[in-house]
């Protein structure tokens, strides 16, 4: 694995697609009446292929950014651009779902009745741009450079579900997306796991380098994976503390036990413990 | 299957098990029947049941019977009738339901006043509206799966995964996309399900309807292997009750045997679980 890494391989310079800017974003649930305020005046400048963890306690609002920036749910107010283009604002309070923005969902999203295959491929088959052959191979190669060899005629059903992970994420990067959007993809994974897929993770980004919109409650895997963090209150949502993480990548699971890491840590783990307290005497619920 | 791994399963411990409750069965049910003839006492109950020994030597005689084998002919032909008429209609009904409110809202309180009718009850009704009495049985037999297929169907469609829409639609799928490749496919194993407890009740209406109207106009032979029962009860044959009993057992049997069979290829997915 070390073979292929080289000094360039955590700079953003040469990626110049999938800058995200989040300006004042206001989201207001009205279910029933009662306003809840989920998102409270957000803004977040996102360069084009950073990795940007989104920390906050559970059912502080995080997802539903996550859901505006993919075109799932409208915003009440503020405006969210990509690449200068705008997603939703204003006069577009819902974004189009689109390609160039592809969420990995906290409980997968494969679908069943398809092999690892056909679910890899489903993306450019929509899109129609090439022949059927050339995407088959394109998405063989793919699952091959991420490990996934053997697997292309299984259901998803019969594999891992660390290697389900694994195969939702070749298949968002199958429709050349400029930002992908994690929703805790690891959440239910055991730390073992979570550790071999962070990992994994890190050596799919080195190679398609692409901006990363990574919801976490992990701390450590917030540290281990991104450029920065984004501590958010809890709701309403809004970004706290930015943590800038300085650790050079290429990184791999050395950096866990580095004295640098667990500054970062103890540093981002106060900030995050009072928001957590504050979210558990207000009687938030998992969510 | 090849024939070692039949054998296999044929001698494995749960079929085993299977065949010996079968002759426990079957043991305590002749000497039930003949209580008293050898006791001189009658066991309540089964004492006034044919043993399985008539039983089995009345069906013998059955075999070469050609009315016999034209009552599994005309059963079977009314079950898929009704049953294939209840698939083309409920699927695309249930399935339209689900995705359209408007459709949703004309069609499902209707249904919903319908459905807790028993096909039973409609017996009367459709020898009425029905020009000949094969059609009326067939109706009956319809109206058995179509409730429940559709219901299955409804429930499937509207309860897929929201997850899957979302990422088909950011993948860039089409409205017709979605429908086919991701609402039919997951509906799938709904519609299997649907289908096998639709087929059972098809045969419980199948045989009710055969002796409530007589068993269709050619009468007697021709009437289909509920009619064969109430015949036979009809001119006191007791042991031609307990065949005809247990030939609609086998029918209902390997009805859902070929359902589960079908359903298996068209869901291959789901094997794997």
């Amino acid at each position: 694995m070390s073979a292929v890494i080289d000094e360039n391989l955590g700079s953003l310079a040469d990626v110049s697609d999938g800058a995200i800017s989040i300006k004042d974003v206001v989201k207001v649930y009205d279910p029933d009446g009662a306003a809840v305020m989920a998102v409270d005046h957000c803004s977040i400048e996102i360069p084009a292929g950073e990795i940007c963890m989104i920390v906050g306690p559970s059912g502080c609002g995080k997802t539903t950014l996550l859901n505006a920036i993919a075109g799932f749910h409208g915003i009440t107010s503020g405006s969210i651009h990509l690449d200068g283009e705008l997603l939703c604002g204003p006069e577009q309070p819902q974004a189009e779902p689109g390609s160039d923005r592809i969420v990995v969902f906290q409980n997968g999203a494969l679908f069943p009745w398809k092999t690892n295959l056909e679910n890899v491929a489903f993306g450019p088959m929509m899109a129609g741009k090439q022949s059927k052959a050339e995407i088959y191979e394109k998405a063989r190669s793919m699952m091959a450079d991420a490990g996934l060899s053997g697997n292309e005629n299984n259901y998803p059903g019969e594999i891992s579900s660390g290697l389900r992970r694994r195969v939702e994420i070749v298949r968002a990067l199958m429709n050349d997306p400029k930002v992908l959007l994690f929703d805790e993809p690891y959440r239910a994974l055991d730390s073992l796991t979570k550790s071999v897929m962070h990992e994994a993770l890190l050596e799919i980004y080195y190679r398609n380098k692409v901006t990363i919109f990574f919801i976490t409650h992990d701390l450590e895997e917030a540290i281990f994976l991104g450029h920065r963090l984004i501590i958010m209150s809890s709701r309403p949502c809004k970004p706290k503390k930015i943590v800038e993480v300085d650790i050079p990548h290429p990184r791999d699971y050395s950096v866990l036990t580095s004295p640098r890491f667990r500054e970062i840590l103890n540093e981002a783990k106060d900030v995050v413990h009072d928001e957590a307290m504050k979210a558990f005497e207000a009687g938030e619920k998992e969510g | 299957m090849s024939l070692s791994k039949f054998s296999d399963k044929l001698f494995s411990r749960a079929a085993l098990r299977g065949i010996f409750a079968i002759c426990v069965f079957m043991v305590l049910w002749e000497v039930g029947a003949r209580s008293e003839q050898w006791f001189g006492y009658r066991f309540p109950f089964v004492g006034l049941v044919p043993p399985p020994t008539d039983v089995l030597v009345s069906w013998s005689g059955l075999i070469g019977d050609a009315g016999y084998w034209h009552s599994w002919y005309k059963s079977f032909l009314r079950v898929f009738g009704g049953f294939t008429a209840a698939m083309l209609i409920g699927i695309p009904l249930g399935l339209i339901m689900a995705v359209n409110k408007s459709c949703y809202g004309i069609i499902f309180p209707t249904f919903e006043v319908l459905r807790p009718i028993p096909p039973l009850a409609w017996v009367p009704a459709s020898i009425i509206f029905w020009p000949t009495q094969e059609l009326s049985i067939a109706f009956v037999t319809f109206l058995g799966a179509f409730y429940t297929i559709v219901i299955n169907v409804l429930g499937g469609a509207k309860s897929i995964n929201k997850q899957f829409i979302q990422a088909a639609l950011s993948m860039g799928a089409s409205q017709w996309d979605i429908f086919r490749r991701i609402v039919l496919p997951a509906t799938l194993p709904s519609i299997v399900v649907g289908s096998a407890v639709g087929m059972g009740i098809t045969w419980e209406v199948v045989v009710a309807a055969e002796m409530i109207s007589g068993g269709g106009a050619s009468g007697g032979a021709g009437g289909g292997l509920g009619f064969f029962i109430w015949s036979s009860y009809v001119g006191g044959s007791y042991e031609q009750i307990i065949v005809g009993m247990f030939s609609i057992g086998i029918a209902g049997y390997i009805s859902s045997e070929l359902i589960r069979q079908l359903g298996g290829k068209f869901t291959p997915w789901l094997k794997t679980r």
